[in-house]
């Protein structure tokens, strides 16, 4: 891992942090579909990276979004969450032949299906966590299942898109 | 345990966050985010100045002719009862920078701070009527808890029978909210107007929260369930008035020694 791949990865993260508190935050389709959409920043980090440096960007990642949108430690909390879960998860969903050592998990370099089976257990948690902490002391259930449901959707397919227009096949971005 | 130990750091923040007068540093107040908001707001505001200018237009209107009826005729006289009932409150203009209404805990950031004498719990309105609660201040920006906040009450009353509760938004649409404490017996009529109470100074009497929109009787409460429909357009805030009243302190340390939490 070279210095200028590390500060490529740190450097799409800032984007990722400008994207979403400058544009995302007021984007609410319907009052239900919210638009997280630096989850898949985490969610695309290379394989080879170790679960101790993703929690660490995660943890300055969610501070930062928190801050904008005054939700003090719950998108941090949520986003923890599955920096934790995500390595647990890859080794679960290894392919026959392994890993390539320092691919991304992306769309474009796992194909569509593992994609999605990597991705959805992976947002739908954050969403669950993130609404779940939102909505405490209050009994909105009803409301927040159905911004659950609808973000992740939201999600997967804004992030779909972004792997189609952004990214690219093999290293880097 | 690393995780552990970062997740205890993020719950701890969301617990000492969640007290309605927090710290400044961890939110949209402190000088940072402020500084992006306000440069985005620079941006964006140009784009809803049409609707702004109308609105003040409108206010201004209102305003005049408010006027027209209080000024005096030439032949009349004017004794001042007491210098102590005038005065008490003060009006200062803000600009909203920030603003959230889709979460079930909203808050909006403005542009002023305490080098211009905000300080944390001021009532904030717009020309519409209520729009929140000054939650933090840093030197030149706050944080409100909007009314669409479900922790935050506001001390209401029905206009036409002075019959007096607690507006609460429940979280659903930010549109609506609950008068909340209003005994059963009490008619409440479709379409009556709810304002401000006047009674913890925080909002002077009388400033428009909204109209009733459908009441019914609560289901497992002696209260009745109203729903308001709020006057205040969440989604079009632009531009705030900060409400310090020169009363509030000695209220405030009033209630608290008598020990009287009002909200």
């Amino acid at each position: 891992m070279n210095s200028i791949r590390i500060i490529t990865i740190l450097l799409t993260g800032f984007l990722y942090l400008l994207f979403q508190i400058l544009v995302l935050k007021n984007l609410v389709l319907f009052g239900v579909a919210f638009c997280f959409l630096y989850v898949i920043y985490i969610i695309l980090l290379p394989l080879d990276l170790k679960t101790i440096p993703v929690l660490l960007i995660s943890f300055f990642l969610g501070l930062g979004v928190d801050l904008f949108y005054d939700t003090l430690g719950i998108h941090t909390a949520s986003l923890l969450l599955i920096a934790f879960l995500r390595h647990r998860w890859l080794m679960v969903l290894v392919p026959t032949g392994g890993y390539e050592d320092d691919l991304q998990p992306s769309l474009l370099n796992m194909g569509f299906g593992w994609f999605l089976s990597y991705s959805i257990p992976l947002v739908l948690v954050y969403h669950i966590l993130f609404f779940y902490i939102e909505s405490l002391g209050t009994d909105l259930f009803i409301t927040s299942l159905q911004k659950i449901i609808a973000s992740v959707i939201f999600v997967l397919v804004m992030s779909i898109i972004v792997q189609l227009l952004f990214y690219r096949r093999r290293r880097g971005i | 345990m690393l995780f552990v130990l970062l997740e205890a750091v993020a719950v701890s923040l969301i617990v000492s966050s969640n007290s309605q007068q927090g710290s400044a540093f961890f939110n949209s107040s402190n000088e940072l985010s402020g500084s992006v908001f306000q440069t985005q707001s620079n941006v964006v505001e140009y784009f809803s100045l049409s609707s702004v200018n109308k609105s003040l237009m409108e206010k201004n209107a209102e305003l005049l002719t408010e006027l027209e009826a209080l000024r005096r005729p030439a032949d009349s006289i004017f004794i001042p009862l007491d210098s102590a009932l005038f005065a008490t409150i003060q009006f200062k203009g803000a600009k909203v920078i920030n603003n959230s209404l889709r979460l079930s805990q909203n808050h909006l950031t403005i542009n002023k701070g305490s080098n211009h004498g905000v300080k944390t719990g001021m009532g904030v309105i717009n020309e519409q009527g209520v729009v929140g609660r000054v939650k933090s201040v840093s030197r030149n920006f706050s944080t409100i808890i909007s009314l669409l906040h479900t922790d935050l009450l506001v001390s209401s009353k029905i206009k036409s029978n002075d019959v007096f509760g607690s507006t609460k938004w429940d979280g659903l649409n930010p549109e609506q909210a609950k008068l909340m404490y209003v005994p059963r017996h009490v008619v409440v009529e479709m379409g009556d107007q709810v304002v401000t109470s006047g009674y913890n100074s925080i909002f002077p009497e009388g400033i428009p929260i909204g109209t009733v929109i459908e009441v019914k009787p609560g289901t497992d409460t002696n209260y009745l369930d109203i729903t308001l429909k709020l006057d205040t357009d969440f989604s079009k805030i632009s531009y705030v008035y900060l409400v310090e009243s020169f009363q509030q302190q000695e209220l405030d340390s009033l209630y608290q020694s008598t020990e009287i939490s009002n909200e």
